[in-house]
């Protein structure tokens, strides 16, 4: 297994740019995610690793040497596919044996490699059957089968689990976290589904538009997003945006929302006029000693907890509330926010301002 | 994959299969009464009203295959008794067979032309349909329109244009200028046809295969070719039959060695009057081949060889 560096890498279909200098590093063993909405540029990132597209510029590091310009069958990587692509007009065995066939591999030796990878997955009974049979899940074994039966230097797997049904999702998903571990592989997922990203990987870029959002660990991302797009992709319901002006400096540790002072994590950067205030609702409280009101305008029950949607002078802010809060719609409520949780953003560059809290994070850059 | 909603009555049912029953009837009638023909003998082939039940002889087959001259009874004396079936057959006409007629050596030309240029045109085809399904060639959609439109005019309409360059270039009456001819007006409908089917087969299975660590080749030889099998085979059997087919330009531009048989059946007519059993006899034979070659790729007409190994 290796590790893989992207420095600067580019691409281009003629007038449309897909990816605008992406720069991360993948490490030896991580279950890696590239997260973003469709068209941002993670897949075609993938590719660009995979050797199915070249890139316009940059470099890739696979293992410490650069493989950006070499065709994919000389790069000793795997790749799933969202659709598998199975070789349709070969059995199981004869698709997971197709990459040993390649290399030259002596027939005894692919029959025998064959049989043990189809032990891992489960699949030893189905492996003289036609592929075009077979239920979604046993395909997706298939071509899991056929990625690792040659112990490649990375896994590719483009949105691996889009084309099952969601119930399956779940035991699938947990089924290629422990395969990752067990083989101890470099794994590089691309999802659009950032709850797939969080749940599975050690780390995540976010994309979007072709540009690197934020790279780091789940928690931190979740946190401490690097942008508004970030704090809106992630979560569900996403960061709550409060629109303010006003003027922090370094040092500030109150701003004013309406006129109303609230605290804020000391800040490290100055910033002047359209600010954003951003929150996760499960660190809004109601509390009606507050000054700063809204009047609730929905509720959303969801088991253990509620979502409360309330109406304020900067905006919509949604809470997520134990059940057992009693809440009524149309009803005025103070609000109260976890000083140490809130984020703020520049609004016209959509940044977040760095501040005590984030800063390791996202660093002095 | 769709289902109609509502099951069919047994009324439709049976209003369907009498339709097929009745078309392939009116297809096939022809077809039977040129082999029934070719087993009638003269007087029977031009009997008024036609005669259906008949004695079958072997005449049509023997004027066909062979070169027969009128004889006196002097040379039919001389002769000596028949030696062989056939020999019998042309002696009770009062003829007697002076050697093998050219249809075989005809009939071998269709074959290695049609064939021939059966087989030159797939492996264009397939290169061509292949390089403008998967890669970005400049100009792409002219080009195919441009390949499209050498299709627009009927091919006789450049016939002479084609006569001259082909004397000049000593092509006139060989096998390779004919295959060479065939192919060119060929290829523009499998470049078309193989393109649209080789669109249909997703790229994944390349990418798959090129991950696999196969070249760009193998992918297109071992993964992309068995799957385009169903069209390849189709587009042949399209290639065949015109080839197969083609008179004029045979007219045109044979006359010795590389004539085909289809200027070669009217000629029958004429030697020794109307001999209507030989013609059809000839017709008969000529068909085999093109019928062998469909049952031979009827598996791969059906459709479904990659239904449901990638889910849309």
């Amino acid at each position: 297994m290796a590790q893989i560096r992207i420095e600067n890498v580019r691409k281009e279909f003629g007038a449309f740019t897909a990816v605008q200098s992406s720069t991360f590093t993948i490490e030896d063993g991580e279950f890696f995610m590239l997260l973003g909405p469709s068209g941002c540029g993670k897949t075609t990132t993938l590719r660009m690793m995979a050797g199915l597209e070249l890139p316009t510029s940059g470099e890739i590091f696979i293992d410490g040497e650069e493989v950006g310009m070499k065709p994919a069958s000389q790069r000793d990587i795997a790749f799933v596919f969202q659709m598998f692509a199975l070789y349709p007009h070969m059995n199981v065995g004869k698709n997971i044996s197709y990459p040993l066939l390649s290399q030259g591999m002596p027939k005894a030796q692919v029959t025998k490699k064959v049989g043990e990878i189809a032990e891992i997955l489960g699949i030893t009974d189905i492996l003289k059957k036609s592929v075009g049979g077979l239920s979604g899940g046993d395909r997706q074994r298939v071509a899991l089968g056929r990625a690792i039966v040659r112990d490649p230097k990375a896994f590719f797997m483009d949105e691996p689990l889009g084309a099952l049904d969601a119930e399956f999702r779940e035991h699938m998903s947990e089924e290629l976290r422990a395969l990752h571990d067990r083989m101890n592989a470099t794994t590089v997922y691309v999802t659009h589904d950032q709850l797939e990203a969080m749940q599975m990987g050690d780390k995540i870029v976010v994309m979007n538009h072709g540009v690197v959002e934020q790279f780091g660990v789940p928690q931190d991302i979740y946190d401490w997003p690097a942008t508004k797009f970030v704090a809106q992709f992630i979560g569900s319901p996403p960061m709550n945006f409060l629109d303010f002006s006003g003027m922090v400096g370094t040092g500030t540790t109150e701003v004013r929302l309406d006129d109303i002072p609230v605290q804020i994590p000391e800040s490290r950067e100055g910033a002047n006029g359209r600010l954003t205030f951003g929150i996760r609702p499960e660190h809004v409280k109601l509390d009606d000693t507050s000054r700063y009101r809204g009047k609730v305008i929905a509720t959303e029950y969801l088991g253990t907890t509620q979502i409360v949607t309330l109406e304020t002078s900067n905006g919509l802010i949604k809470a997520r509330l134990s059940s057992a809060d009693k809440v009524r719609v149309d009803e005025t409520a103070g609000l109260t926010f976890d000083p140490r949780t809130i984020t703020l953003f520049n609004s016209e560059t959509g940044q977040a301002l760095r501040s005590a809290a984030n800063l390791e994070v996202l660093g002095n850059g | 994959m769709s289902f109609s909603v509502t099951e069919p009555t047994k009324g439709t049912k049976w209003f369907a299969g009498f339709l097929v029953v009745a078309y392939a009837i009116i297809t096939l009638v022809p077809l039977l009464w040129i082999v029934a023909t070719g087993f009638k003998s003269p007087a029977d082939s031009i009997a008024y009203p036609p005669v259906v039940v008949f004695e079958p002889t072997l005449e049509g087959y023997v004027n066909l295959f062979t070169d027969r001259t009128r004889a006196t009874d002097d040379m039919l004396a001389e002769a000596g008794p028949p030696e062989t079936w056939y020999d019998e057959i042309a002696r009770e006409r009062g003829t007697i067979i002076t050697g093998p007629s050219r249809y075989g050596e005809r009939f071998l030309n269709s074959v290695i032309i049609g064939f021939g240029s059966t087989a030159l045109c797939m492996i264009l085809g397939t290169a061509a349909a292949y390089a403008f399904s998967r890669f970005r060639v400049p100009l792409k959609d002219d080009l195919l329109f441009f390949i499209l439109s050498t299709r627009m005019m009927p091919p006789i309409a450049v016939a002479i244009p084609i006569f001259l360059m082909f004397r000049n270039l000593g092509l006139n009456d060989t096998h390779l200028g004919m295959i060479l001819l065939y192919t060119a007006v060929n290829l523009s409908l499998s470049v078309w046809l193989l393109k649209g089917f080789i669109d249909e087969i997703p790229m994944e299975y390349e990418e798959a295969a090129l991950i696999d660590g196969y070249t760009r080749f193998q992918a297109f030889y071992k993964v992309v070719l068995p799957q385009a099998a169903t069209g390849i085979a189709s587009t042949a059997i399209f290639c065949l039959i015109f080839a197969w087919n083609e008179y004029a330009f045979a007219v045109l531009l044979t006359s010795g060695t590389a004539q085909t048989a289809p200027p070669f059946i009217p000629n029958i007519i004429g030697v020794n009057g109307k001999d209507w059993p030989a013609v059809a006899a000839g017709a008969t034979i000529f068909l085999v081949p093109v019928m062998v070659f469909t049952v031979l790729l009827r598996k791969h007409l059906l459709r479904g060889i990659t239904f449901g190994a990638v889910r849309k």
